[in-house]
């Protein structure tokens, strides 16, 4: 298991970004980096407690293989759906072409 | 018009039911008290009267917390990203209560995404507390809290994720009610965190209270992660606590806790032994961690579930003359605020490669102990009893600047979230905020075993008529 690592850098922070699809300017992003640090101490406590036999919890009701009916049933109006978009053409969803990426 | 505002749900659905007053006179009633709204607590008001069924409900007006999706009324979970959006369909939670015969009066506004406890975060503009209005009603279901407190609504719905019931709740002196996870469907609750999400009501009293929470649990097959309560809600009742054992974590000595918040706190336990109730510190060692699990898995979850608004398929988008992924990079810079955009990196960064098991994983397990430390206390206790906020109600703009400190407002609450169990803010008391200055609301928090939703409301109930009085 990786040390954890408080201080948050720039680069990790603009590293983060890319991942999140998110633009920060410069001020975020420096400010960005202190408030992240700032956080991660505080949760960077729970790296003091002996957890290695203890299960994860990733949903607290006792719950498996939930099913439902297999009934078909109309999907939403494609005209209602598109109605919602930013830019809808031909009855699909438009978007910028991707970029070629090598 | 004004006793008809004073009337509890409960009482007004019996006038209703009996014909003593009108359907219509009754919405209307609370139509035109919503349209005096000065707390920027709407951000979209019924111009009807929508409340038309028969039920156990029938003829009440509900204020909605804006993160639930009605449809064709705009729904915009407080961010810009979603302004002017309108859902092709209802929550289930909401199609329920009006089922029970009651209609929306308003969406209420609310901290972005649900993402924070002071209502700051809104990109529609902050709430104002109806007690002070220079004061936050905390949040993130702040405008839910505010229209019940401030006389704009009978009775109010939210979500709380790590407290966003309970504590704008207790800032604003009401009745908030986070039930156990999976009683009430998540379906058409736009999503946060989503093993933490749960509905719930905030009212002006426990009976009513009980009377929202039976017409929205139940099993929904749109979300397979619902169960809803055994056997159903009836209205609370009780004359005295005998024979019920609180317990008081033993670290809460400890705690930061602002010293008449303390003080309020202590005369209700105070109350609770002269109702017959047992008092015993119990120790809950890993609540403290509570903050720390929370906000790590609570911003993994948001990150994950955030990546839907990319501005293809619905709200807005930012064109530029970039490619598909300077769209969605732009548009997401401009459609979130910066609490929202601070959850996604931290819950980005707690995911990624190297650092997952680090962060995510350990709090997990943080997760596990907590639920543990909870079953262990109701081994011996019924209830766990905390306040439920460490502070009265906070100046707008005064944790703004310090993200840490304004995630320590969920100090108490989260926990109970973590372990999925339910819990209840109550009025107990007033006290004079730090720095002084006149007396405001204080909550006591009730935490139950899962599904023991009735016997919190009835103990609940119990101290509520013993505080009235």
């Amino acid at each position: 298991m990786p040390r954890i690592v408080a201080v948050i850098e720039r680069e990790q922070v603009l590293h983060v970004a890319r991942l999140a699809r998110l633009r920060l300017n410069e001020a975020e992003v420096e400010k960005m980096a202190g408030e992240l640090s700032g956080i991660l101490e505080h949760v960077d406590r729970i790296g003091e407690l002996e957890l290695d036999d203890v299960p994860p919890t990733s949903h607290v009701v006792d719950l498996e293989n939930v099913l439902r009916p297999d009934e078909p049933r109309p999907s939403w109006p494609r005209g209602d759906v598109l109605a919602q978009a930013p830019d809808p053409a031909d009855g699909a969803f438009r978007v910028p072409a991707p970029r070629d990426e090598d | 018009m004004a006793e008809l505002l004073e009337l509890s749900v409960a009482a007004a659905t019996g006038k209703i039911a009996g014909g003593e007053i009108s359907r219509a006179e009754y919405f209307d009633a609370w139509r035109d008290a919503a349209g005096g709204d000065e707390l920027n607590a709407y951000l979209w008001r019924a111009e009807e009267d929508s409340a038309g069924g028969e039920g156990p409900l029938g003829g009440i007006p509900v204020a909605v917390k804006d993160l639930f999706c009605t449809e064709g009324v705009v729904t915009t979970a407080g961010s810009r990203i979603l302004e002017g959006h309108r859902p092709l369909y209802t929550a289930t939670a909401v199609r329920r209560l009006g089922e029970a015969g009651a209609g929306v009066l308003g969406k209420t506004n609310m901290d972005e995404f649900a993402m924070g406890s002071s209502n700051e975060n809104s990109a529609y503009g902050p709430v104002l507390n109806p007690h002070d209005r220079g004061r936050v009603p905390g949040g993130s279901s702040g405008g839910s809290a505010a229209v019940v407190a401030g006389g704009l609504a009978p009775c109010a719905i939210g979500t709380d994720t790590g407290g966003s019931i309970r504590q704008p709740a207790a800032l604003c002196g009401i009745v908030g009610l986070k039930p156990t996870y999976g009683a009430i469907s998540r379906y058409g609750m736009i999503a946060f965190a989503s093993s933490l999400d749960q509905c719930g009501p905030l009212t002006r009293d426990v009976t009513d209270a009980a009377l929202l929470l039976e017409a929205m649990q139940g099993q929904d097959p749109c979300d397979s992660t619902s169960v809803g309560i055994e056997g159903g809600i009836r209205a609370p009742r009780g004359e005295d606590l005998s024979g019920l054992r609180f317990a008081v974590p033993a670290e809460l000595a400890h705690d930061a806790i602002e010293p008449g918040v303390r003080a309020a706190f202590e005369a209700t336990l105070k109350r609770i032994e002269e109702l017959g109730g047992e008092i015993a510190e119990t120790p809950l060692p890993h609540a403290e961690h509570g903050i720390s699990a929370y906000y790590v898995i609570a911003p993994a979850e948001a990150s994950s579930n955030l990546a839907r608004y990319d501005g293809v398929r619905y709200g807005m988008r930012i064109e530029n003359e970039g490619d598909v992924v300077e769209m969605y990079e732009a548009t997401r810079a401009a459609g979130f605020g910066d609490e929202v955009k601070r959850r996604i990196m931290l819950g980005t960064y707690a995911l990624s490669s190297g650092y997952y098991e680090a962060y995510y994983g350990r709090a997990q397990r943080v997760r596990t102990k907590i639920a543990a430390d909870f079953a262990a206390a109701f081994d011996r206790f019924d209830f766990v009893v905390t306040p439920t906020s460490p502070s009265v109600a906070f100046g707008l703009g005064e944790k703004t600047d310090d993200p840490l400190a304004m995630y320590m407002n969920d100090f108490f609450t989260v926990p109970m979230s973590l372990a999925g169990i339910p819990a209840i803010s109550i009025p107990a008391g007033r006290a004079e905020p730090e720095g002084g200055g006149p007396e405001l609301p204080v909550g006591f928090q009730i935490a139950a075993p899962a599904f023991a939703e009735q016997g919190m409301l009835d103990a609940a109930y119990v101290l509520e008529q013993a505080l009235d009085g």
